[in-house]
């Protein structure tokens, strides 16, 4: 069994803020191996985007408590001092977020903020790194890349904008890139153009992928395995199989029934009824008990670990696998 | 007996004879100016450039396309929030392109609009019991002494507590200020309902309850709604008829079936491909239309058929026939009208397509 | 720009010559006004000819070209009996040093002051530099400027007497250390100021999108908030400095007086007093236009720092 790229163990991260400890990530314990490519999926409030900035070691120390370990290639991420950790972010691990109008800074060129990146970390001249940039522009299909790479940011679509931070991203080779709501803010057209691009390059240059995102349709396409995460935990994971034709957790069914489907027609969506619970007060027990609509005693009281199954399709759920497997089979009518 | 009004359209309201709102050759140009003291005219953003739509008592008509396509754009121009360039406007039979004044406030309380962004649509400064309450002070339809109490019922009816009716926007969530800008809308019983991607901005769990909310609604007011969004499966899910926009023009109408599983336009056949499935078997099985480059901006649009720089259609054709510019000439010369193709679905196309895009998986 | 400088132009002409009532050459002749002068000025204003032909005598001197700039017919002092043209150059050169020594010291406080505030945030750093904030845009510049003058002149001998005769040399009185404590004042009032806007900018650019993004590339922290975070920081500061510095060359008054230096803003003053109408009119029209070149100027550094501002 080959060592994972990233295992991370144990994850907490505490906001301290005026109203009380904000519980952002609670616990969550997860592992990506080489040239995998790992969805994670939850709505707003489920930790998704803080786990991952913990990863990256932007999550700003001072503000929030940060504890659990990260290793990544045998070097635990948290312990690791400030300078070393710079070395490691952009080049092997790089990071590109949701709304490419506001992530490139509008003053310079976009061709040099690429070149910025690499020469960061990179001994080479200027003009290699120039080269390179413009190189890697015409790797993600921007037409022209030696005049666009002078350019800058507000002369580019939000398309293109987001094939350039895909393309800094990956102009040193990192092992995992982290790519945080990638297409939300993009017209379907261009994410259908942006997720096959990053497809299309993690086979080419081997890196591992994790995709975050609310869109269950989005991993469903482009992802080995899946993790739901709610309420700044991992309440089911395994590969895709798994959790669109064998989901194992209420919150993960809710969230299937839940969004209308081109090939199906119903009178009506099965919403989640209530809301996220709020991460300061977090409910003992089970979180998604609140609003669980199989919820019995022992989902009050305890608070269900993640347990794998059988491979690696875990859930933190205390139903029985008989009772999961039932409610698949007459409720959620999948296509098996 | 009803009898078919635009080729394609299904038939009109039995019970009037008349579709609820009809749009002939409606046309939207925002004007580009260069110059800081002397402005001059130096083109027009094409928003809205010929569009012809029927709305019947009762429907929901979804119109679903990307940016620059100009969907909210007709939405506001029927609200007439905007004035129209070209083209004319009727609702329930009365011309109301260029009405004015005390006609059109009283217009108001037949048509009302719901938007996208719950955090920026309401007055921050206003208790919700103000905002839903402000249509009754503007029309004087309920009096003083009443208007809590209709409001409060209102806030029941979208699944707020009434006992709300004091706070803040700032203290719901997004969906709950959602269904405050539906009571708004509601209050005044209007006949239409403009929803402009009123669940773009949600959560996927809230965005169900607010969609069934929708439904519901309809069913209990004989609602009529003209629905906007670029999800397609959300647009899919609530709409009877699905309306697909491209730069400005209306490319393909049909019932939401139809739609997916004959598309005919090319655009339309992209957008089914690009939709995320949330099935990893359906997934495989989709054919993949990729289109090149982005969409294009809507202040110089390509002549002809407006879609023929990134029609995968086109290319195929002209590879075919030999030609090394991409293009098929008709497309490039001639733009399409919408024609129909069977009952209630149109497309404006020289060469549609024949296969489906997403295969059923058979049952 | 330049019909902003026109209609400037013809106000100040209507406020000035044409629309009071009375004598205009008596008007500009002020308290000097014996018969001949009046008759003097009549003759060389030319009050009977053509509106037109006044006007363009009278904006003439507005173009700041030899033989045109402050022509000696409109623009003379009456009160002194030289061209105002004159007297203004002895003064321009006072306030300009005034204003670029202030403008260097503030600038020079106050922008770090308010990087370290917002990188530092809510340290005791930052609580001090912003209390100085306070302080400085509270207190008022001619308070300051007397208790600069009695604690560091009166009390400790440490500065110079203050006053400069017109005319004198400035290297020497610079060296002289004669500006020193005025520069101090102007300084502390506007450094307050920019320190709290760098300081509000700072924080606003530190949370951006493009920030984050350049953590993420694995930049240093420093790179971040100069390279990154400063440039798109200061942008808006250029905008109020251009402005600032027109207000100044136009007159820092008050400063001028405090300090007894013969600088434009105590000519205008002065000429008020003497009722040397041309001087103030030339003054009034030389502040207008200094605004309306570092608009301009401002507009061009704007568009050099920001590219999304560029004309196509």
């Amino acid at each position: 069994m080959p060592e994972p790229l990233l295992e991370v163990s144990d994850l907490n991260v505490r906001f301290n803020t005026d109203d009380g400890v904000v519980r952002a990530v609670d616990g969550v314990s997860f592992s990506i191996m080489q040239g995998e490519t790992l969805g994670v999926v939850g709505e707003s409030g489920s930790g998704k985007s803080v786990s991952s900035l913990a990863v990256m070691g932007l999550v700003n120390r001072k503000q929030a408590d940060v504890t659990g370990s990260i290793i990544f290639k045998g070097q635990d991420l948290l312990t690791l001092p400030n300078d070393e950790m710079r070395d490691i972010r952009g080049k092997q691990i790089s990071m590109i977020f949701q709304d490419p109008m506001t992530s490139l800074h509008p003053y310079y060129r976009v061709g040099d903020q690429i070149s910025e990146a690499i020469l960061v970390h990179e001994d080479i001249s200027k003009k290699e790194a120039s080269k390179r940039a413009v190189e890697m522009l015409g790797l993600v299909n921007i037409p022209r890349p030696d005049q666009r790479a002078r350019q800058y940011p507000h002369e580019f679509s939000g398309g293109m904008r987001q094939r350039a931070m895909i393309a800094m991203a990956l102009s040193l080779n990192p092992d995992l890139l982290i790519a945080d709501e990638p297409t939300t803010a993009l017209d379907v057209t261009v994410q259908a153009q942006i997720l096959g691009l990053i497809d299309k390059l993690k086979d080419e240059f081997d890196t591992a992928v994790m995709i975050i995102t609310h869109d269950l349709g989005v991993v469903a396409e482009y992802c080995d395995n899946i993790q739901v995460m709610y309420a700044g935990r991992i309440i089911e994971s395994g590969d895709t199989d798994d959790i669109y034709y064998q989901p194992h957790h209420p919150y993960t069914w809710g969230l299937l029934q839940s969004i209308p489907r081109l090939d199906e027609h119903e009178d009506r969506l099965t919403p989640i009824k209530g809301l996220p619970p709020s991460l300061i007060n977090l409910p003992d027990g089970c979180s998604f008990a609140p609003r669980c609509p199989y919820r019995f005693e022992r989902c009050d009281a305890e608070d269900p670990p993640l347990v794998p199954t059988d491979g690696h399709h875990a859930d933190a759920c205390f139903l029985t696998l008989e009772k999961k497997e039932a409610v698949v089979r007459e409720e959620l009518a999948v296509n098996q | 007996m009803s009898t078919p009004t635009v080729a394609g359209q299904p038939e009109a309201n039995p019970r009037s004879g008349r579709p609820l709102v009809k749009i002939t050759g409606l046309k939207k140009y925002f004007p580009i100016t260069r110059g800081i003291v002397f402005q001059k005219h130096v083109g027009d953003v094409h928003a809205v450039d010929g569009v012809d739509l029927e709305v019947n008592q009762g429907e929901t008509v979804g119109l679903v396309g990307e940016t620059g396509c100009g969907k909210s754009t007709l939405a506001r121009v029927i609200m007439r929030l905007y004035e129209s360039t070209e083209g004319t406007i009727e609702f329930d039979g009365r011309d109301i392109t260029h009405m004015k004044g005390g006609e059109l406030r009283e217009l108001r309380r037949d048509m009302q609009m719901v938007f996208q962004d719950p955090y920026a649509s309401l007055n921050p400064r206003k208790t919700v019991g103000s905002i839903v309450g402000e249509p009754f002070q503007l029309h004087k339809t309920v009096e003083r002494t009443k208007r809590k109490a209709t409001v409060q019922e209102l806030m029941e009816l979208v699944g707020l507590n009434p006992e709300h009716y004091n706070r803040y926007p700032h203290e719901f969530s997004g969906g709950q200020r959602q269904r405050i800008g539906v009571a708004r809308a509601l209050a005044l019983r209007p006949r239409l309902i403009v929803a402009d991607e009123p669940v773009s901005a949600l959560d996927v769990s809230v965005q169900a309850q607010i969609l069934n909310l929708l439904s519901d609604l309809q069913k209990e007011f004989d609602l009529t709604y003209l629905f906007i969004a670029h999800d397609l499966s959300v647009v899919k899910h609530v709409s009877d008829r699905v309306a697909v926009m491209y730069l400005g023009k209306i490319a393909e109408i049909a019932d939401g079936d139809s739609l997916y599983r004959e598309p005919r336009h090319p655009y339309t056949g992209a957008l089914l491909s690009a939709v995320p499935v949330a099935d990893p078997r359906l997934a495989k099985q989709k054919q993949r239309i990729v289109l090149e480059g982005d969409v294009p901006s809507p202040i110089d649009p390509p002549s002809g058929c407006r879609f023929h720089p990134r029609c995968p259609q086109t290319k195929r054709l002209a590879k075919a026939d030999g030609r090394t510019d991409g293009v098929e000439p008709r497309c490039m010369e001639e733009d399409p009208v919408l024609r129909p193709f069977a009952q209630g679905h149109t497309a404006a196309c020289h060469f549609p397509l024949e296969d489906p895009i997403i295969a059923s998986t058979g049952d | 720009m330049l019909l902003v400088l026109f209609v400037i132009s013809v106000l100040t002409f209507l406020i000035f010559v044409k629309l009071p009532p009375g004598d205009p050459a008596r008007r500009l002749a002020g308290r000097s006004g014996t018969p001949e002068v009046i008759e003097l000025i009549q003759e060389r204003l030319g009050l009977n000819d053509k509106l037109s032909t006044q006007y363009a005598r009278f904006a003439k001197g507005l173009i700041p070209w030899p033989g045109l700039w402050l022509n000696e017919e409109v623009y003379f002092s009456y009160a002194n009996n030289v061209p105002v043209k004159e007297e203004i150059a002895e003064r321009l050169p006072v306030t300009a040093v005034l204003m670029a020594g202030g403008v260097v010291l503030w600038l020079l406080i106050g922008i770090p002051t308010g990087v370290i505030s917002a990188v530092k945030r809510r340290s005791a750093a930052d609580r001090g530099a912003m209390l100085f904030a306070l302080m400085g845009v509270s207190l008022p510049s001619f308070w300051l400027g007397m208790v600069m003058i009695y604690v560091f002149f009166y009390q400790l001998g440490w500065a110079p007497p203050t006053g400069i005769e017109i005319g004198a040399s400035l290297p020497e009185s610079i060296l002289q250390g004669k500006f020193l404590l005025a520069w101090i004042t102007l300084a502390v009032t506007s450094a307050a100021f920019y320190a709290r806007m760098m300081r509000g900018n700072m924080l606003e650019v530190l949370s951006e999108d493009y920030t984050r993004t350049a953590r993420a590339k694995g930049l240093s922290e420093r790179r971040v908030i100069y390279k990154h975070g400063l440039r798109a920081a200061l942008t808006p500061v250029v905008t109020m400095l251009g402005l600032d510095i027109a207000f100044l060359l136009g007159g820092a008054v008050i400063t001028e007086q405090v300090f007894a230096l013969p600088g434009l803003g105590e000519y205008a003053l002065q000429s008020l007093g003497d009722t040397n109408t041309p001087g103030v009119m030339a003054v009034t029209i030389i502040g207008a236009l200094f605004i309306v070149i570092a608009n301009l100027v401002v507009d061009v550094v704007y568009a050099a720092l920001d590219p999304r501002v560029r004309y196509s």
